[in-house]
């Protein structure tokens, strides 16, 4: 923990030249310190040399006018995503160093002080979830939904981008804590009273509190805008009953999110209020109860877990469907399922703190709770075995993550059921048995599914193919990491060995956590992968162009279009005759054929791009920065920057542009003609250079 | 969603813009949804009330504080600034004079403006026995509740201050009457939320 | 009657029944005639009878097909909110019996 002296307290607040890592690592050269600097350093020379290039090609004005001024829900979409995976290298490397020091540290002080693993531990969940997790899934939505379900865009495209530069401010207040103080020790779910400030006295709970606030108000309204997007802007004839099964995981994704991220919000703030006023909500002393905080935070905690789960399922419904090349088994049964999933999620929170002291019956109540959540869970594994189940299955990379995936995540539900069992959980809570146990669940449950993701509709949305031998490669680490860095902690977690230890003093675990942290260097190893498949097939994309835009033999109307979509998506909105329109007409004889040129055009609108939301989500940021060192003049002039930005927006007119029928026409008709010049390819040759985006009818 | 008339309060849009009916409807639905989000938000701080409500450590006590008097002024405050509010919606949907329209608006703001300084005058008072929120739980929960829901009513009226611009600037047109239904709505809720407030906070508080 | 009409009037009888349960509400604290859990009983009913007045009267929601999905909305908010509380004072009174037994 630093202990700096203020320098200048009237402009500064709290800041001293001892919060700065290079300071630190000037007077006490540690590894660890030395650490810590280099991950600053790392900060800002990336932040330079990122600045630089843009300067160098003159691409700022391009960047700031075609990107993050943009209302268009599928560049927010990509800005997501490229957020997250920023996010994730670093998560991932910090658990990297984490891995190292416990494979080191046994009988030993290891390379890194208690507060240092303390940080790395924080950080990495905090950024796991709300900066990897729920960008990447809130990004993949935001692209794929308005497509799946014929719209032009978001219900609400401003508060879209505001949303996304909550997010973005938010991370850059955690990639701030890297460079300007510290950040909480308190782990991701930054408990009370240890994080009140008679125990945590710095700056590193206060970054915690904003960026975690920000990102969850930044995750309502991304919430609260699909679920209005779902309800309002289906296409015509589309109803419920009719959507992809990724529209209806959006869907209770985005409820889950509208209900489920004000309890951290409350949480978050009255942690705040007891360490800025003074107040008691979860202080030991005059009536404080920190359980209370406990209980809150897992009152948005448990439906987080399905708010970061669900879209995967979604995915993994698009791709095993496609990829089997039939219809999802049990359509019906999978939407009940999700459903029941989202309601029952708010039923569960408990089984998160079983061991508080409440009475057995309330354990034993949560318990069965939680025990039937795996219910519909289990419904929806038998739903997509019978999808393959005679189908025509292809082994590419998204088949290859969603098979992986089944098999995992039942591994680790079953170790789920056993932490439901209230005895049981006493006996491993707060062990590695949970680390393990919520990464075997996370890991499958989120990130295969967002990586198959990518891999499935990046052709979508760049035009070109993902390199096929990279993507095995990657995936191969993924899997083998996983196993390998995770499973020993079973065994090490039902031995009793704690999660967040820094020094081990159990000669007997040496192995295990030599095993796990071969397996962090794995995945370490899958998410270099991922950036070389991104460098090669940027490099051959000439080779994999799939602009008629259907290169899977697509069920949903996001493969209609062309690849990547016009920024109004659809020339003409479709009607919508059946669950898989595009496929149904793609293939069945006597249906209209998909790719004929529609009877006539219209004028369409759509919203210009905005400032006013950069403005207000890096001025929150500010704010939260303000609060952080205590520079409140700092936090006033944010909050009224944002409180203008949002007045001199609703006294705008004239925030619409429209494109006229006769440019869509051009555009559109071009595209058909070159969409007839394109060879159609079968299936089986849908990773191989001859597929430019065109299917091949098989009657 | 085609019905003729807009379900909330049947807004007439006339053909004044650029935005139709439908996107209206959406633009309500989704007023809606952050509502009911807003609505979770409360629900939790009553639910730490309801938990922190015997946590007085020693001092001031419910009963000691709350007085039914200002609590009764207040609710019938915020009740009829509710009512004009509903008055107002009714003149803007059926164009009468722009003068009625800004009268029931007025009346509005200046009935959450008294409300406002006689909640801070409770909170005054509550100050002046050292009935503070650093004093115990029970009053840092009572001070994040109900100073909420303070802060809700003074962004309410901030806001029906814009709106009162925004018609001065561009007259009637469908963006304004979208909003202004909005800030309805938020008024009306903010209602909703003070009879759980006073039910549960002031009346319980003076239970027995 | 005219639209107009028709709606002052519904206003006005928000206003009104919410007045008078108001004025119950504050009567049966103000001069108690039961004991204790028997008042707080009655003043949370009539809160949520008021509540369910100012849902109908001030922001129009009803059974009509209209405004389903705002009905459906603030149902489904209903449930996940009593889940919440009841669930948040269940959860914790129990926790304070045990601590304080």
């Amino acid at each position: 923990m630093t202990v700096s002296v203020p320098l200048w307290p009237a402009v500064l607040g709290r800041f001293g030249w001892q919060d700065l890592p290079f300071v630190r690592v000037w007077e006490n050269p540690t590894i660890s310190e030395i650490i810590g600097a280099f991950a600053g350093a790392l900060v800002v020379v990336g932040a330079v040399v990122v600045a630089a290039l843009l300067t160098r090609y003159g691409k700022w004005r391009y960047l700031w006018t075609e990107w993050l001024t943009s209302l268009d829900h599928k560049k927010i979409g990509i800005m997501y995503i490229v957020v997250a995976f920023v996010m994730l290298s670093r998560a991932l490397v910090e658990a990297v160093l984490m891995r190292m020091q416990q494979a080191v540290a046994i009988e030993n002080p290891g390379f890194l002080t208690p507060d240092h693993f303390g940080q790395l531990f924080s950080t990495h969940g905090s950024i796991m979830i709300f900066f990897m997790a729920m960008p990447f899934l809130t990004g993949m939505i935001n692209y794929v939904l308005p497509l799946q379900i014929g719209a032009r865009d978001m219900a609400f495209p401003w508060a879209n981008s505001i949303a996304l530069w909550l997010t973005i401010g938010a991370a850059g207040l955690m990639m701030a804590s890297l460079v300007v103080g510290e950040f909480s020790t308190g782990g991701w779910s930054g408990y009370p009273p240890y994080t009140e400030r008679a125990f945590s006295p710095g700056v590193g709970v206060d970054y915690w509190i904003w960026a975690v606030t920000l990102g969850s108000i930044g995750s309502t309204m991304a919430g609260i805008n699909i679920a209005c997007t779902v309800y309002k802007l289906r296409a015509p004839g589309m109803r419920f009953m009719r959507m992809q099964m990724f529209a209806w995981t959006s869907l209770c994704t985005s409820i889950l999110m509208i209900f489920a991220m004000p309890p951290l919000t409350v949480a978050t703030l009255l942690l705040a209020l007891d360490r800025y006023l003074g107040f008691h909500f979860f202080t030991n002393d005059l009536g404080g109860n920190m359980m209370n905080y406990a209980n809150m935070f897992w009152l948005f905690g448990h439906p987080e877990v399905y708010i970061l789960i669900l879209p995967a399922f979604g995915v993994y419904s698009e791709v095993v469907s496609t990829f089997s090349t039939k219809d999802l088994y049990g359509y019906t049964s999978l939407v009940i399922a999700t459903m029941a999933i989202a309601v029952l999620s708010f039923t569960v929170w408990v089984h998160h703190f079983f061991t508080m002291g409440q009475s057995a019956n309330v354990n034993a109540a949560f318990g069965i709770a939680t025990m039937t959540i795996g219910v519909p869970t289990g419904v929806k594994i038998y739903d997509w075995i019978w999808t393959m189940f005679r189908g025509e299955v292809r082994f590419t990379v998204p088949m290859l993550y969603a098979l992986a995936f089944m098999m995992t995540f039942v591994l680790g539900g079953f170790t789920g059921i056993i932490l439901a069992m209230p005895p049981l959980d006493y006996l491993v809570h707060n062990t590695l048995f949970l680390v393990a146990h919520f990464h075997n669940m996370l890991i499958p449950g989120l990130l295969y599914g967002m990586l198959a993701g990518y891999y499935y509709w990046f052709p979508k949305a760049f035009g070109f193919r993902l390199n096929e031998r990279w993507g095995r490669i990657a995936f191969t680490c993924w899997v083998v990491g996983f196993y390998l860095a995770f499973f020993p902690l079973y065994v090490l977690g039902a031995s009793g060995m704690a999660r967040r230890t820094q020094a081990i003093f159990e000669p007997s675990f040496r192995p295990w956590l030599y095993v796990a942290g071969v397996g962090a260097f794995i995945l370490l190893a899958a998410l270099t992968s991922l950036g070389i498949q991104l460098w090669v097939s940027i490099r051959d994309r000439a080779k994999t162009q799939v602009e008629a835009g259907d290169p899977w033999d697509g069920r949903g109307l996001e493969w209609s279009v062309s690849a990547p979509p016009p920024e109004y998506n659809f020339a003409v909105l479709p009607l919508i005759d059946g669950r898989n329109p595009f496929y149904d007409h793609k293939h069945d004889e006597g249906q209209p054929d998909p790719y004929a040129s529609p009877a006539a055009y219209e004028d369409i609108v759509l919203p210009r791009g905005s400032a006013t939301s950069v403005v207000i989500g890096l001025a929150a940021a500010v704010a939260g920065f303000g609060l952080i060192w205590e520079i409140w003049g700092l936090t006033i002039v944010a909050l009224q920057v944002i409180v203008a930005a949002v007045v001199l927006r609703s006294f705008g007119r004239d925030q619409h542009r429209t494109i006229p029928a006769a440019e869509v026409a051009r555009a559109h008709e071009a595209w058909l003609t070159r969409v007839r010049a394109t060879p159609a390819v079968p299936r089986q040759l849908e990773t191989a250079a001859v597929n430019r985006g065109l299917a091949e009818i098989v009657a | 969603m085609s019905e003729p008339e807009l379900s909330h309060a049947g807004l007439n849009l006339g053909d004044t813009g650029e935005l139709t009916q439908d996107q209206a409807e959406n633009a309500i639905f989704g007023f809606w949804i952050f509502l009911m989000s807003d609505a979770v938000i409360f629900a939790l701080l009553f639910a730490t009330y309801g938990t922190m409500i015997a946590s007085t450590v020693g001092g001031p006590t419910p009963a000691s504080e709350f007085k039914l008097l200002p609590a009764f002024v207040e609710t019938l405050l915020l009740l009829t600034s509710s009512a004009t509010f509903g008055r107002a919606t009714i003149a803007m949907k059926y164009d009468e004079p722009r003068r009625v329209l800004f009268g029931w608006l007025g009346a509005t703001l200046g009935l959450g403006l008294v409300f406002l300084a006689l909640e801070a005058n409770d909170f005054a008072t509550m100050f002046a026995h050292c009935a503070y929120p650093m004093r115990s739980g029970f009053l840092s929960s009572f001070f994040a509740l109900v100073g909420l829901h303070g802060l809700h009513v003074a962004v309410a009226c901030f806001w029906l201050v814009v709106m009162v611009g925004q018609v001065c600037a561009y007259g009637l047109d469908a963006r304004v009457r979208i909003n202004l239904l909005r800030l309805g709505l938020f008024w009306h809720l903010l209602d909703i939320v003070w009879i759980a407030i006073f039910s549960v906070v002031y009346l319980q508080g003076n239970i027995g | 009657m005219s639209d107009r009409t028709r709606e002052l009037r519904t206003y006005a009888i928000g206003y009104g029944l919410s007045l008078v349960l108001t004025v119950a509400a504050f009567a049966m604290v103000r001069w108690p005639s039961f004991g204790a859990r028997a008042i707080f009983g009655i003043v949370l009913a009539l809160g949520l009878i008021q509540m369910a007045v100012q849902f109908r009267c001030f922001l129009h929601i009803s059974f009509k097909r209209s405004s389903r999905h705002d009905l459906q909305l603030i149902l489904f908010s209903a449930l996940i909110i009593a889940l919440m509380v009841s669930g948040t004072l269940v959860i914790l009174f129990n926790l304070r019996g045990r601590m304080m037994g």
